[in-house]
């Protein structure tokens, strides 16, 4: 008896479950169509869109520059290290920082170092609007929380975050080269042609046209996140955790098929 | 004329109102007291058009909320109203002149020249000067639940909705906002309704006073006849008894000991 109870209950809770993964993801697309509807039919909110940018860009952009510095020295070791066992000498170390940084470690990195860092912010501030009436206010006041809030951080997002991963492309190459030159005692100019002997544009824009995919994410989840919060104080807490969980993970995966289609177009 | 009938909503697991019917006639203030939870602001946001209710209709001059699908057309439909949010719901990012002129943008065609001029005539009209440039994080209670009663009315409304505009403050602070709603009801000839829970501010403001029960309308009549009625429920609220037809649980859970031992002595 106990045993078909246990056997409902299960069952009861996956399929509340469900419904509440599949209203979800309802919710999130109207959300989506929404600013893309709200965009073409109302003027967009340009100082809305430049106060975000500011304050995503110029806040983010020294723990971003880190990040990918260190990382670039870390891949230069690494490399230096692995070429100097198999052929005796640093090989190839340029080349191999500046592919590894340029096509996926920049852009990958930026994006989640962003997501924690403005995306966070996002979906607290949101989270906070809502649960004290800010939201329901804007309806009140004739506007819409798409076009006020939503919209301007996305575009925000859109135009600061290839910004950024062209500013760490930059520093994860000079982080590599520190090392190469200091460490490896690698000359400037075999770093450099080390890198433009092998790179094209193409490589460039491999990981540069990602950022735009990554940016629609972390900035469509983060105002999801925000905007659906209930539960006073706690509940902005769980929103901001779950959309900076969501927003790496849907980073990480997406990148993968992001990476195929580009390989697939050629763009690589 | 707001007109609403057979008004009901239920919240996952909980219905709130069952069936409302109410009426606020043109230049009238209804105050629409009950205890906390019985649905009365959910009847404020049904009204405005942030809860679409599940059943019923709700004319304002003719036009039902419940039949307005289109943004468009709902966005019009609010511009009739005002809203005082129980927790003001001021704009934190936003300075107090730029928070009274919010809806301005959205709701009329003033050029924004004009729109510091009036936010300064608005405060005054609420007893607020030299506020201007601050933030809502530096005012008292009392101050941003004027500044957000300047917001309400700086588009120049016909209806003016209250949720529990007294509550927070203090006596005397509560008493200057009874104030200020009476003195706006005769200077803007607007129609008001009030949803509270504070007696002396009902029988101050109203010219009518409805209350709601378990989702349902209890009595409707003026403050002279609420005052001396004999139904015991409304007595009851009217007179705030802990007895009475109204249960209030003293707590949600009580011990099983605890509840035998009060068994017991009453058996005795």
């Amino acid at each position: 008896m106990n045993g078909s109870w246990g056997k409902a209950s299960v069952v009861e809770d996956f399929g509340r479950e469900a419904m509440a993964i599949s209203e979800s993801v309802g919710r999130f697309t109207f959300l989506v169509r929404s600013t893309a509807a709200w965009m073409l039919r109302a003027p967009i909110e340009w100082r809305q869109v430049l106060n975000q940018m500011l304050r995503i860009g110029v806040e983010s952009l020294p723990v971003t520059t880190m990040t990918t510095f260190f990382t670039g020295m870390v891949l230069a070791l690494q490399t230096g290290a692995s070429s100097k066992h198999f052929f005796n000498e640093p090989l190839f170390v340029g080349t191999v920082v500046s592919f590894a940084m340029v096509m996926e470690l920049a852009p990958v990195m930026t994006a989640l170092v962003v997501s924690g860092r403005a995306g966070a912010a996002i979906a607290a501030e949101l989270g906070t609007m809502k649960v004290t009436e800010q939201i329901d206010a804007l309806y009140t006041l004739g506007t819409d929380p798409v076009r006020y809030l939503v919209i301007p951080r996305v575009l925000a997002f859109l135009m600061v975050l290839p910004i950024l991963t062209v500013v760490a492309d930059f520093s994860g190459v000079f982080g590599g080269w520190v090392v190469a030159y200091v460490k490896l005692g690698i000359p400037t100019s075999v770093y450099i042609s080390d890198i433009f002997d092998n790179m094209e544009i193409r490589h460039f824009m491999h990981g540069f046209l990602k950022t735009f995919v990554f940016a629609s994410i972390i900035s469509f989840i983060s105002c999801f996140k925000g905007i659906t919060t209930t539960g006073g104080a706690e509940g902005v807490g769980k929103s901001t955790t779950a959309a900076v969980v969501l927003s790496m993970a849907s980073v990480l995966i997406i990148d993968y098929f992001v990476t195929a289609i580009l390989s697939a177009v050629g763009i690589t | 004329m707001i007109e609403a009938t057979g008004v009901k909503k239920a919240y996952p697991g909980r219905p709130v109102l069952r069936g409302v019917d109410l009426m606020a006639q043109d230049g009238e203030t209804l105050a629409i007291i009950g205890g906390s939870g019985c649905g009365k602001s959910t009847f404020l946001k049904c009204v405005i058009g942030l809860v679409r209710p599940d059943e019923g209709c709700i004319k304002v001059d003719g036009t039902d909320i419940t039949q307005l699908t289109r943004e468009a057309d709902i966005a019009k439909y609010r511009r009739r109203f005002g809203y005082l949010f129980q927790e003001a719901a001021l704009f934190d990012s936003l300075s107090v002149w730029e928070n009274v002129t919010f809806g301005l943008r959205y709701l009329t065609n003033i050029p924004a020249s004009r729109y510091r001029a009036i936010a300064k005539d608005k405060l005054a009209l609420v007893g607020l000067k030299d506020v201007e440039d601050m933030r809502p994080s530096e005012l008292s209670g009392g101050m941003k639940k004027r500044v957000a009663l300047a917001r309400a009315i700086a588009a120049e409304p016909t209806y003016i909705l209250y949720d529990e505009p007294t509550t927070g403050l203090d006596p005397i602070m509560s008493d200057v906002i009874n104030d200020l709603i009476l003195d706006l009801q005769k200077v803007l000839k607007t129609t008001a309704i009030v949803v509270t829970h504070d007696m002396k501010s009902a029988y101050k403001v109203a010219s009518r006073i409805a209350m709601i029960h378990e989702g349902r309308v209890l009595a409707s009549a003026s403050p002279e006849t609420i005052k001396t009625t004999n139904d015991p429920y409304v007595r009851q609220f009217v007179d705030g008894l802990s007895h009475g037809p109204i249960k209030m649980k003293l707590k949600d859970f009580e011990p099983e000991t605890v509840a035998a031992g009060v068994g017991k002595a009453g058996a005795r």
